[in-house]
């Protein structure tokens, strides 16, 4: 016993004794942003095995030709703008004649993080590696006519040049989202292998950028530390460490954010959100997400969905407003038509569809179902909003007669259900980042493109010919016109039941200034500050 | 004594490999039999058909099963436990940097449960159907009846929210003084050698509170089987003699019966021990713990399977070398379990 209390003893005096022991310097809370986050970032290169998550460290970690400026929402709060191309890496572009070249110039003297200095070359590189890797980048990059590494041309080591096949009103801002990031090529090469010539091993974890933030430290799982780039080309950033905490519990983060141990926490459900926009001693910013919808989805092309009318029964069955108000607790706004409301050509107008169950009930009738019958929809089990849509769905649909059997399924189960669309009805969501309605259709309701996305697995050509003027048509008039017309088109089939436009909030000390609404729907830490108290 | 003492090591290792290898071929089964396409983690949700067979083809799940299991087996010798495609990290590098923190977690959890539900149980046997042995009875009740992640986000609420008692429950320690130098990967045990009491201090207030709510897990059995072992114990012939012989109590009851009824006692911490290692899961979640437990659940929810095999055959590993060792300490506490077992 008395041995035991004399280690103690000498135990105690050790570790109070000089010599902690050579370790990193301890942090001022003031000058780092705490964020709380559901979910780790699967990788630090966009181009390739990217989740939600890490575009926002892509987007943070490197820089890209050009940018999107800011604006102010009505409600306050900050949002990207775009409708206004900033330039970032480029100076300035120029577009020839006819609209089919733009060229762009290099700033002087900018560097990559290490020091490299940024070159036509790199800007070459990276460009061929998005349209060359497949995927998610190619996609991305074709969306702005963007396919072949022959459309990039070296013009001298700060001109860069870009050849289109023809006039894409979605080239320029395609050149300003998270895919086109500058990578440092020649760092990369270092690091490329026969079997891995595009470096895509390395790229994974180790930063090859030119952002506004270096990657200090990632540790799987537990967090990310980012650290300003001081000499990055927009200016140096005003927080100058960010660390990204992977906090799996939402009730854990609310509890952190209202003791003042987080900064900043968005994703948090809706109920929360609504909580804590109460609360003074928090602020909620919130920005209604651009060009989404979130709704249910009935396969057109497979019994009994292939009836119209069953169809439309359906979408005077779903209730809107409860939903808006119960499920997302208002953090959001109805929407009846495939435009959201901060889209070109929303028209609000246009969609006949309202909880009507007599209406629904006619129509089942019409439809050759009276006496209703039985359905199977399917849900991800990813996203909770979604189960209880569903279940929400389920009980008005029970009142017309149609039995809904809800299935959950594990997301990768559900995606792969999506590519073989078989899936007769679903509950589903989809954003586009390039705030653009022909953008829209083409990814949801073309037949002839039939991607993944195409929920409705809806096939109509005479559609697919209007979608097809609307991506190139140049005239702005002629252009809404066309919208309405696609609108109209959508509504009358439909394949989806629309039913509200989600908003994006964060939730943050009130200290913490310049928060801005992205399309990527991550966090920008560029503008980021906190506020000293005076 | 020392050679038979090695046979005996030797032969309890060869017998447990063939468990292990049934672990290895049922995991891999079951991870093969789930209706998800580990495929859409790497191609994404915008991938056509086309995309989504090129990633199969290039993760090997094109070929049969025998032949995938064979090429499993072989790289597992290797000890290569694959890539995890939601890290992007080697498995090994994952859970060998992840371990150490679920195991700190629940030699904590463990050490507080003994401390507490073994001097309880003792008290609950001394004083039968006494208040002390009411006590006992509701408080094992109580921690095995309620569920874990529930009393976790309880003592979240009452000791972080509302009284500040305990740091933020953001992981093993604060981001802004980031962990000690890694020498074992325990963060109590790499502070103290590095001499920093700071560190230490801090790892140490983190690891309460989840430590507590999976100790109070673990107390229940610990406690209802000391006290049914040592009322057992006390009821023996050598106790009666002991007491006859006018031993003082404290050593009757410590030296004499104590000794006799902590065989079952050990089992028991065995067993709960195994039990909190894959229980974890949800105190880790809770407190944003870095261990394996959520590392292997996330991987599953995205079908990603290498980690979840790696982190199966990881505990099943462990769990073999905990019951080795509990084996030998038999030997250690009674002699004449060495001569049994040898």
């Amino acid at each position: 016993m008395r041995r035991a209390a004399m280690f103690g003893l000498i135990l105690v005096a050790a570790l109070l004794g000089p010599g902690a022991g050579a370790q990193a310097a301890v942090l001022d809370r003031s000058e780092v942003l705490v964020v709380g986050a559901e979910n780790d970032i699967t990788t630090i290169d966009i181009h390739f095995g990217a989740n939600r998550p890490a575009y926002g460290a892509s987007w943070n970690l490197h820089a890209r030709l050009l940018t999107f400026g800011t604006k102010k929402l009505p409600n306050g709060t900050l949002s990207y703008n775009y409708e206004d191309i900033q330039p970032e890496l480029a100076e300035s572009f120029t577009v020839s004649p006819d609209k089919h070249t733009i060229t762009f110039v290099l700033r002087k003297g900018i560097t990559f993080h290490n020091g490299d200095p940024i070159t036509a070359e790199d800007v070459k590189w990276s460009f061929d590696r998005a349209v060359s890797l497949g995927g998610f980048p190619t996609v991305q990059m074709a969306a702005g006519s963007m396919t072949k590494p022959d459309q990039f041309e070296v013009v001298d080591a700060h001109t860069f040049r870009v050849r289109f096949p023809h006039v894409n009103r979605l080239s320029l801002p395609d050149l300003a989202v998270p895919v086109p990031a500058i990578y440092n090529s020649t760092l990369a090469k270092k690091h490329a292998t026969a079997q891995d010539p595009w470096a895509k091993e390395w790229l994974k974890t180790n930063d090859a950028g030119a952002g506004p933030f270096l990657l200090e430290k990632w540790t799987p799982g537990e967090e990310i530390v980012y650290r300003a780039f001081n000499s990055y080309v927009g200016g140096a950033p005003k927080i100058k460490r960010v660390v990204f905490r992977i906090i799996p519990s939402a009730a854990t983060r609310r509890a952190l954010l209202e003791r003042g141990d987080l900064d900043i926490a968005f994703e948090l459900p809706p109920k929360d959100v609504a909580e804590l926009a109460h609360n003074p001693k928090l602020k909620v910013e919130s920005a209604p997400i651009e060009n989404i919808a979130y709704y249910v989805a009935m396969n057109t092309r497979m019994a009994p969905f292939d009836n119209k009318k069953l169809r439309q029964a359906v979408c005077y069955a779903v209730p809107y407003e409860n939903i808006v108000k119960e499920v997302v607790y208002g953090r959001g706004l109805p929407l009846n038509t495939p435009i959201a409301s901060n889209t070109f050509g929303h028209d609000a107008k246009l969609s006949p569809y309202k909880y009507d169950l007599d209406r629904a009930r006619q129509l089942l009738a019409e439809a050759g179902y009276p006496n209703g019958l039985d359905v199977e929809m399917t849900i991800t089990n990813a996203r909770s909003l979604d189960e209880q849509i569903a279940v929400w769905t389920q009980a008005e649909l029970k009142k017309i007669g149609v039995n809904v059997k809800i299935k959950k399924i594990p997301d990768g189960a559900f995606v792969k259900a999506m590519v073989d669309k078989t899936m007769a009805f679903q509950v589903n969501n989809f954003g586009g980042w390039l705030n653009d309605p022909a953008y829209f259709f083409f990814w949801n309701f073309h037949g002839g493109h039939n991607a993944n996305w195409n929920t409705g697995n809806y096939v109509n050509p005479a559609l697919d010919g209007l979608i097809e003027k609307a991506r190139f048509e140049p005239d702005r008039a002629k252009y809404l016109a066309l919208t309405k017309d696609m609108q109209k088109v959508v509504l009358e089939d439909a394949p989806w039941c629309i039913i509200f436009q989600p908003t994006l909030d964060a939730v943050m000390q009130p200290n913490v200034k310049g928060f801005t609404y992205w399309f990527h729907r991550q966090i920008d830490f560029r503008p980021l500050s906190k506020e000293k108290a005076s | 004594m020392h050679l038979r003492t090695g046979w005996f090591l030797l032969r309890r290792l060869l017998s447990v490999l063939p468990g292990l290898l049934g672990v290895t071929l049922v995991i891999f089964l079951l991870t093969r039999v789930l209706p998800a396409d580990p495929a859409v983690l790497v191609a994404g949700d915008q991938a056509s058909k086309a995309d989504l067979a090129r990633a199969r083809a290039e993760l090997g799940l094109d070929r049969g099963l025998p032949e995938q299991y064979l090429h499993y087996m072989v790289r597992l010798l290797h000890g290569d436990l694959g890539m995890s495609l939601s890290t992007g990290h080697p498995v090994a590098q994952d859970l060998a940097q992840r371990l150490p923190a679920t195991l700190e977690l629940t030699l904590a959890a463990l050490a507080l449960a003994v401390a507490a539900a073994v001097p309880m149980g003792v008290l609950a046997a001394v004083r039968r159907n006494t208040v002390w042995d009411h006590v006992s009875r509701v408080v094992s009740i109580a921690g095995v009846s309620l569920p874990v992640f529930w009393t976790g986000l309880l003592l979240i609420l009452v000791f972080y929210y509302a009284l500040g008692w305990f740091p933020p429950p953001m992981g093993r320690i604060s981001s802004l003084v980031g962990g000690p130098e890694r020498i074992t990967g325990f963060y109590t045990l790499d502070s103290l050698l590095a001499r920093d009491g700071e560190r230490l201090l801090l790892s140490l207030h983190a690891l309460a509170l989840p430590a507590l709510a999976l100790a109070l897990v673990a107390m229940a059995p610990l406690a209802r089987i000391t006290r049914a072992a040592m009322v057992e114990a006390l009821a023996a012939d050598c106790v009666r003699a002991a007491r006859a012989a006018g031993l003082p109590r404290r050593t009757v009851l410590w030296a004499v019966a104590f000794r006799n009824g902590l065989i079952p006692v050990l089992t028991t911490a065995g067993m709960v021990f195994s039990f909190l290692l894959g229980g974890n899961v949800l105190v880790e979640k809770v407190f944003a713990w870095p261990g394996v437990g959520s590392y292997a659940a996330e991987a599953l929810v995205v079908n990603d399977f290498a980690p979840v095999q790696g982190f199966v055959l990881a505990m099943a590993i462990l769990y073999a070398v905990l019951n080795l060792a509990i084996d030998l300490l038999y030997g250690v506490i009674d002699p004449r379990a060495q001569t049994v077992h040898g």
